[in-house]
């Protein structure tokens, strides 16, 4: 027969002080943990949903990123007549040939100077990103020294604002419009018109990159084999997905560090773990051998203490998730080694890194449990009650 | 017995708990003495002698953006300036796009980069045979190993920023005091195929006087281009890599909440087992006041104990984190930042300290309490 957890649920409250202590120790680590992986999952969110599955990215064989492409400017006319592209209202094909160039700002917060990302870009390249939406002001014109700031490089550098004006290149640009593309990559960004931004570049006669929208994803995915199939091109196709999905790789770092600081810590709070179950044990060695004459079986005496021991840890762990959900959403940047730039990309604690943390945390109370239960179900039961 | 002997006893009469505790805390602080290496080789480490001397100037806008190659003979025009090479990212690829398989990959002038690193070693006669091969290339000495180059070897690296795919002999092989994980070749072997990449400098790498010459020539260098379509940017050897670990994040914030978090679990830990193994001896205490101990050394009795606990676990600590390191340090492939750490003594001394100011605080109130007990109502204590 099995002891009821509630046995276990007052005698972890019954030694307050100590279960706290334990538990906050867990939570420590958990919130490490959690913190690391939802960094993670906000960087995957801002590559992953920068994509659109219609949009056939073209540069250069060879290049792998729009930073290092560079092909001729007479190509683009042969790029928008292929077919498979889909037209806007006035019957002409939806395709943009665009400039990526890095610019250097200082942060808003005077913590030092920060790649950017500046896009030129024909009119069309707004139509094939639907999902990046003016939320001040108005898109820039073409032809002008304007620029659209994405929302996090509104939120971080200073003079980025609607009205003011940035100072990179050849000189100032003025700000007129602020878009938000939904947390994506696009958000760190800064847009202008491509001629305009080629020109102060001293990069006009080509383009670093095309988009082309296909009609629909069969026909985005025979696009991409058109461009890459074709001789007399020398240009590559890939799904706009398929480019943003490489770049997460950026997070490896991370990951590393992470993996490796949640381990260690996550063998500290074991240790610890395992030291308050042993007490438990010793604490209450009398009432085990008691239980035993009851008649509860051995078995189920370990697994009774190691349920203790697990509630233990599943306490820790959700205080460990508290602990972090005042910073869920807050914003930091990442310097992509793609693209020499920083995407800025927030903490996002999704369910998966909720449920990761309290598997992560379950373990630690299992190893850190397992032994004292052990003990605690091989007591001899004359030498415990004697105790 | 002395008192010494009996926090020893005392701090190991339940061995059990102790070695967990001293583990446990071990473990924190492995971590904690970690990051402060980390810390200390980002931020505190100013590089070698030789590094100190060199600086690096780019394209002000940024480093995409080159700049004209005659800039070089103005530069070394500038008083304090010994010696000066371009270096051209080639950014190619080979064998594969694996990160495993990824190098720096420099064009550069063979003929004065070994003026300008001056601590990379490398046997005269190969840097003679590079120096005649214009297909030639010079590798890092852990890549040559890990890859198992020889001399005479060729390599194939497929252009990504250049439309170009270079085959390349292996002319030399270098030891730089810290692994580089970069490999060096003609420039001009570039330029032939590429014409765009005529006459462009990606970087250039320079050599001062002195380490005091070093922001004079980085001033000098920026003023001279400040208004010419192409300005620069001028920085020590180690503000240089510095603003690579910044695009990364805020790093410090990073490290510093790790710390925070270690050493706050680490205090959890130590002040749990304290409070858990006061309160067991709560009559002990009352027959050691019985005795005549008197508040204030029975007070030191139990921190003395927490110290040398805590004490135990952060020498132990420190010991795994020197070891790691050293580990680290040697293993190939690790990446290129943290290829230079070492945990340095003050960082030990520190992490030593940490653990020992952890194990007082962690005593202090359940000692107190034990302090102030009534001898009479401690006898009676049942545990």
């Amino acid at each position: 027969m099995a002891i009821p957890i509630s046995y276990n649920v007052r005698n972890l409250k019954l030694r307050k002080g100590l279960t706290i202590m334990t538990a906050l120790g867990i939570a420590l680590t958990v919130t490490t943990a959690v913190f690391l992986m939802a960094l993670l999952a906000g960087l995957k969110k801002a590559f992953m949903s920068s994509g659109d599955p219609l949009n056939v990215l073209v540069m250069r064989k060879g290049s792998t990123a729009e930073l290092s492409g560079g092909f001729d400017a007479n190509l683009f006319p042969t790029l928008k007549t292929l077919p498979g592209i889909a037209k806007d209202a006035q019957g002409e094909p939806i395709a943009s040939a665009e400039w990526v160039v890095v610019v250097v700002l200082p942060r808003k917060d005077g913590t030092g100077d920060v790649n950017v990302s500046v896009r030129g870009l024909m009119p069309a390249g707004l139509t094939l990103r639907p999902g990046a939406k003016l939320i001040e002001g108005r898109w820039f014109t073409p032809g002008q020294r304007e620029v659209v700031v994405g929302r996090s490089i509104h939120n971080r550098f200073s003079g980025a604002n609607v009205g003011d004006s940035l100072d990179f290149a050849k000189g100032q640009w003025k700000v007129v419009g602020v878009f938000d593309s939904g947390g994506t990559s696009y958000d760190s960004e800064i847009w202008g018109d491509v001629n305009q931004i080629a020109a102060d570049f001293d990069r006009q006669g080509g383009y670093a990159s095309a988009y082309l929208r296909a009609t629909d994803p069969v026909a985005a995915d025979a696009l991409k084999h058109r461009v890459s199939d074709d001789q007399r091109l020398k240009l590559e196709g890939t799904l706009e997905t398929e480019y943003y999905e490489k770049q997460t790789s950026s997070g490896g770092a991370i990951k590393f560090i992470g993996t490796f600081v949640a381990i260690i810590m996550a063998i500290g709070s074991s240790f610890a773990a395992m030291n308050t179950m042993y007490a438990a044990v010793a604490y209450r060695s009398r009432e085990i051998a008691t239980l035993r004459i009851i008649g509860f079986s051995r078995p189920s005496i370990l697994t009774s203490f190691v349920i203790e021991a697990l509630l233990l840890s599943l306490l820790g762990a959700v205080v460990g998730i508290v602990l972090i959900l005042p910073f869920n959403g807050m914003s930091t940047g990442i310097g992509n080694s793609l693209t020499f730039s920083e995407t800025v990309f927030s903490l996002h604690l999704t369910w998966g890194v909720a449920l990761t943390a309290v598997l992560f945390a379950l373990i630690m109370g299992l190893v850190g449990g397992f032994a004292p239960a052990w003990q605690a179900a091989r007591q001899d039961i004359l030498t415990s009650l004697r105790a | 017995m002395t008192l010494t002997s009996f926090v020893r006893k005392s701090a190991f009469r339940n061995r059990r708990r102790s070695i967990l505790t001293v583990l446990s805390i071990a473990f924190s602080l492995l971590l904690l003495t970690l990051m402060m290496t980390v810390w200390h080789t980002f931020y505190i480490d100013k590089g070698s002698a030789e590094s100190a001397q060199r600086l690096i100037t780019r394209h002000r806008v940024s480093l995409t953006q080159s700049m004209p190659a005659f800039y070089r003979e103005k530069i070394r025009a500038i008083p304090g300036v010994v010696a000066v090479a371009p270096n051209n990212w080639f950014g190619g690829i080979y064998k594969d796009q694996k990160p495993e398989n990824f190098f720096a990959q420099f064009g550069t002038d063979p003929d004065e980069i070994m003026k300008v690193f001056t601590d990379f070693q490398i046997p005269a006669d190969q840097l003679q045979a590079w120096q005649r091969d214009r297909a030639g290339a010079i590798v890092d000495a852990g890549l040559a190993k890990k890859y198992g180059w020889k001399l005479g070897d060729r390599i194939m690296l497929k252009g990504t920023i250049y439309p170009v795919d270079l085959e390349l002999t292996i002319r030399g092989i270098y030891t730089a005091p810290e692994p580089t994980t970069s490999i060096y070749f003609n420039q001009k072997y570039v330029e032939e195929a590429v014409s765009f990449a005529k006459g462009q400098a990606g970087t250039f790498n320079i050599l001062a006087d002195s380490p005091d010459d070093v922001s004079k020539v980085a001033a000098a260098v920026d003023d001279m281009f400040r208004n010419s379509p192409e300005p620069t940017k001028t920085e020590s050897e180690k503000a240089f890599q510095l603003s690579f670990i910044n695009s990364i994040g805020n790093v410090k914030a990073f490290i510093l909440s790790i710390c925070f978090a270690v050493v706050f679990a680490t205090l959890l830990v130590s002040a749990t087992t304290m409070a858990m193994s006061i309160r067991e001896r709560t009559r002990e205490v009352a027959v050691l006041k019985t005795l005549g101990f008197t508040r204030q050394s029975i007070l030191g009795l139990y921190i003395g104990e927490a110290v040398l606990v805590a004490l135990i676990g952060g020498i132990l600590g420190c010991l795994l984190a020197f070891g790691l390191v050293s580990g680290m340090a040697h293993a190939p492939g690790m990446s290129l930042f943290l290829s230079g750490m070492k945990v340095t003594p003050a960082t030990l001394l520190l992490a030593v300290f940490v653990a020992a100011i952890v194990g007082f605080l962690s005593a202090v109130i359940p000692a107190y309490h034990a302090a102030k007990i009534d001898i009479v109502e401690g006898l009676r204590y049942i545990g």
